[in-house]
């Protein structure tokens, strides 16, 4: 198991996002966490990424508790994640977005940056091919020089997924990365996830509203409903499963 | 990938050749004008990491040029000069046994400066950057206050004489020169794009594994260690300091300059320092006696400030890019070819 | 120390106390619904002070128009501002509209100063706010009890607005989410802009106050009196009301006593706040009411 989910709750000012909640996720598995709106998704990606710090329970990634650690070393440690509205930077060009992933591993301090000392070369040319090759496999080379935001909706999503890869993360978490899409470009995204999955050896784990793209590419998938675990094993038996269908029904929008 | 650009070489030959020029042919006025832009230059390029570059609103330079001003005076009078100057107390020992040479005496400015840069930082930056305004806004008080009320340390309000005119515009440009190069190096360097990052979205950039805190300490740590050293320069080009010098019009004057230049662009700093300090000789019309068409309007002295906040204000609602946006000069260049 | 010394400091404490509460207050709810730190705030409370001080030493008019005149030119003021500085930034980066406010603060400062000179003014104190009455040695002027019991009168009042008007609950709500409030139906700029006239009417009583207590005016008292409003609200909790007056009062209270007690550091009067702006920081940020702004940020 890469990720764990122990018994995680979360409470804001008396209401409860997430009431103890459990699950797993294994090592290169595509894994989807569905349910209707405000059933706590986004905020278990903030959990797990420590955003937020749970009321209850704990994480664990690869066997370390990951629970109480700042946001941005959960990065450094392997989880990388993707945002619902798109966040790029948006003084920054695509190559830049993705320099700030890589952060954390280009290796030279203040003063060596202030008196460009040799390594501040080697690291910098280093971190530009790593970007250049993960803007390759994600076809964006071409935009690698233009503001990030000036590109089109679906290149911003592609873009903010290869600043994730950046981060050279064991998983990553997307949220709704298929939201906005249209169907051939939710097909190619899955293409794409798959992709990702095999040639970086990583574990992917998403929250999506788009049942026929989750059916096609999760290997799991966990259903939340007012912050509870309702269900959680393979998406044809949770279509079947009376609780998710409930849950579902009393959601208009997915009736 | 920066190695020293062709680009770089020329600017600075070109800004060396003018210095040279300055400092050997025009007279006495022009050149203190000249080093009083020089010493600008470092403050408003500085401030601008911190405001423009970084996003974090500061009002921060007022109080570390009070600092790195009052360091190097102290440390560039020799123990006799003391004695003779302090006349409320006696200075304080530790205060005699320091006697520098210039170049020492503005990195300790710097150091010091920076030193209490990151005590404020911790506490402001351990929430968001928020209260860094109120905080160094009121810090620029309590630096007056303390020097004040401690007359061992600082001659209280009586202030400093007879600081060494040490100041040429070989120091001052020269200074102004290594400094802008410094802050174009890290500007340019992986911790100038995580600077960039916490401007752009702050909690962004912490989420994909930016230390955010840090790079604010940084960027404001960098920001004050330059103006403590400009302030070190400010003393020996006034060689008269007291506590009322550093009020917070100074800090206003440069919020201007690098509202005006651009949030974000050294050379809109630069530009905007031209403009602004030069302007602010020729307003000075305006705080003198007002005689239109034959009306005598009296003398309102405080006028040109009322400009100088009007103009700030104009440019904010109207042209929030201000001349440059946030682009440097070799971006405009880099654009002309393709 | 002996009792009644002390006593005598404790009623001090709380005039000066309600006077930066009632500052604080415009901050607090300014941050609220703008998450802006106003620095105009502290030059309304001046305005407010000017005018009252133009209507009784220059026009000659009684103190009861003259708090009038007071109230109408900070309202104006604070009105304005927001305006024609803040408004046209509703949707601009949050630098923008602080360097605007520190550019409106100047703006006030100076444009007074070259309306009335640099110079200053004393503000014309009636004598009855002076007389001294003398009981069991602690010493009060009318104003040391006017003061507290206007400020709580007040503060009771805007209590009352804020949680059982319509108004009042909107100005909460917009305190909490912008959003929110636009689906409910509620203008956010007419309920910005109440909060502004509460803020700025709150402001001119106290500069009023403060010209009763300190008669010495200048177009530079803003900033300091508006600094040490401004930690009191972070020290209460910046965001509530009552924190604005718990703030206030501590504060007052601090300033007082440390003259009291050492009365040779009287100097470093002006520093209490800011020590208690940064242990804030520190310690709880969020004050000691603590309102979380920081919620749903993704």
């Amino acid at each position: 198991m890469i990720l764990e989910i122990k018994n995680i709750s979360k409470s804001f000012g008396g209401v409860h996002a997430i009431s103890n909640t459990t699950f797993a996720v294994k090592k290169k598995q595509i894994y989807g966490i569905i349910g209707p709106n405000g059933a706590g998704k986004t905020t278990m990606f903030n959990i797990i990424t420590g955003n937020y710090k749970p009321t209850n329970g704990e994480v664990f990634l690869d066997g370390t508790n990951i629970t109480n650690l700042k946001n941005y070393k959960i990065v450094h440690c392997g989880i990388a994640r993707t945002f619902q509205s798109i966040r790029l930077f948006k003084t920054m060009t695509v190559l830049e977005n993705l320099m700030i992933g890589m952060d954390h591993d280009i290796k030279y301090t203040y003063l060596e940056s202030i008196f460009r000392l040799p390594r501040f070369n080697k690291e910098e040319q280093k971190s530009h091919q790593f970007a250049t090759e993960i803007l390759k496999n994600l076809s964006l080379l071409e935009f690698k020089d233009q503001l990030a935001t000036s590109l089109s909706y679906g290149n911003q999503r592609r873009v903010e997924i290869a600043r994730a890869l950046a981060t050279q993360p064991k998983i990553l978490l997307l949220d709704e990365p298929a939201a906005g899409m249209n169907h051939s470009e939710t097909a190619q995204l899955a293409t794409l996830l798959q992709k990702i999955r095999d040639d970086y050896d990583i574990t992917i784990l998403l929250i999506e509203h788009d049942m026929k793209f989750v059916n096609h590419l999760c290997d799991k998938v966990l259903v939340l409903d007012y912050g509870k675990a309702i269900f959680e094993g393979h998406i044809s038996d949770a279509i079947k499963n009376k609780d998710v269908i409930s849950a579902y029904l009393g959601d208009k929008k997915y009736a | 990938m920066q190695k020293p650009s062709k680009n770089t070489i020329i600017y600075t030959t070109l800004a060396i050749i003018f210095l040279i020029i300055a400092q050997s042919f025009f007279d006495d006025y022009t050149v203190r004008i000249l080093n009083n832009i020089a010493i600008f230059i470092i403050l408003a390029t500085s401030y601008n990491l911190i405001n423009g570059i970084t996003g974090q609103f500061s009002l921060e330079p007022n109080g570390f040029v009070a600092i790195g001003a009052y360091v190097t005076a102290l440390v560039l009078l020799t123990p006799e000069m003391k004695m003779d100057s302090f006349q409320l107390e006696d200075p304080h020992p530790i205060i005699m046994a320091i006697n520098l040479s210039l170049i020492p005496a503005l990195l300790l400015s710097g150091v010091i400066a920076a030193g209490v840069a990151l005590m404020l930082a911790y506490p402001v930056f351990r929430v968001r950057g928020d209260y860094l305004a109120i905080v160094t806004l009121g810090f620029g008080f309590i630096i007056k206050v303390i020097a004040i009320n401690s007359p061992a340390w600082t001659n209280g309000a009586i202030g400093l004489n007879d600081i060494p005119s040490l100041i040429n515009l070989y120091w001052t440009g020269g200074i102004a020169i290594i400094t802008v190069i410094i802050l174009l190096n890290i500007i340019y360097s992986k911790y100038g794009r995580a600077m960039k990052a916490v401007r752009d979205d702050e909690d962004a950039a912490a989420a994909i594994g930016v230390n955010t805190m840090k790079i604010k300490t940084y960027a404001f740590g960098t920001s004050a260690f330059f103006e403590g050293v400009g302030g070190g320069l400010l003393a020996i080009l006034l060689t008269t300091i007291s506590p009322d010098l550093f009020q917070f019009f100074l800090t206003f004057q440069l919020l201007i300059i690098i509202v005006l230049g651009g949030l974000g662009s050294m050379t809109g700093a630069i530009i905007g320092t031209f403009l602004v300090i030069g302007g602010s000789e020729w307003l000075r019309f305006l705080d003198a006696n007002i005689n239109l068409f034959g009306f005598d309007f009296g003398a309102h002295p405080g006028l040109r400030m009322v400009v100088f906040s009007i103009i700030l204000i104009i440019v904010m609602l109207f042209a929030r890019e201000g001349l440059m946006g946030k682009k440097e000069l070799s971006d405009i260049f880099k654009r002309k070819v393709k | 120390m002996d009792i009644l010394n002390f006593i005598q400091q404790v009623v001090n404490g709380i005039s000066v106390g309600s006077m930066y509460a009632l500052i604080a207050i415009g901050y607090t709810m300014v941050y609220g619904v703008l998450r802006l730190i106003n620095f105009a705030h502290g030059e309304i409370m001046m305005v407010g002070a000017f005018a009252a001080f133009m209507a009784m030493g220059v026009w000659g008019l009684p103190l009861f128009i003259a708090i009038i005149i007071a109230i109408s030119f900070a309202i104006l003021t604070g009105v304005l501002t927001d305006k024609i500085a803040y408004k046209p930034l509703r949707s601009a980066p949050r630098i923008s509209l602080l360097i605007t406010a520190i550019g409106v603060s100047f703006f006030l400062q100076n444009t007074i100063n070259v309306f009335v000179g640099g110079t200053a003014r004393s503000f014309p104190v009636a004598p009855f706010f002076d007389k001294v009455i003398t009981i069991n040695s602690i010493v009060f002027t009318p104003t040391l009890i006017i003061v507290p019991v206007i400020t709580l009168s007040l503060l009771a009042i805007l209590l009352f607005v804020l949680h059982k008007t319509k108004y009042g609950m909107a100005i909460r709500a917009l305190a909490f989410d912008i959003k929110t409030v636009s689906l409910m139906g509620v203008n956010s700029n007419q309920i910005i802009s109440l909060v502004f006239v509460i803020g700025s009417s709150l402001a001119a009583v106290g500069g009023i106050f403060w010209a009763l207590s300190y008669p010495i005016l200048t177009p530079y008292i803003g900033i300091m009196i508006g600094l040490k409003a401004f930690a009191a609200a972070v020290l209460g909790g910046i965001g509530s009301v009552s924190g604005a007056l718990i703030g206030g009062f501590i504060l007052g209270f601090a300033e007082v006593m440390f003259v009291a007690f050492y009365p040779e550091a009287g100097g470093y009067r002006d520093a209490i706040a800011f020590i208690f702006l940064i242990l804030v920081l520190l310690v709880k940020p969020t004050g000691i009411m603590g309102i979380n702004f920081e919620k749903s940020r993704f």
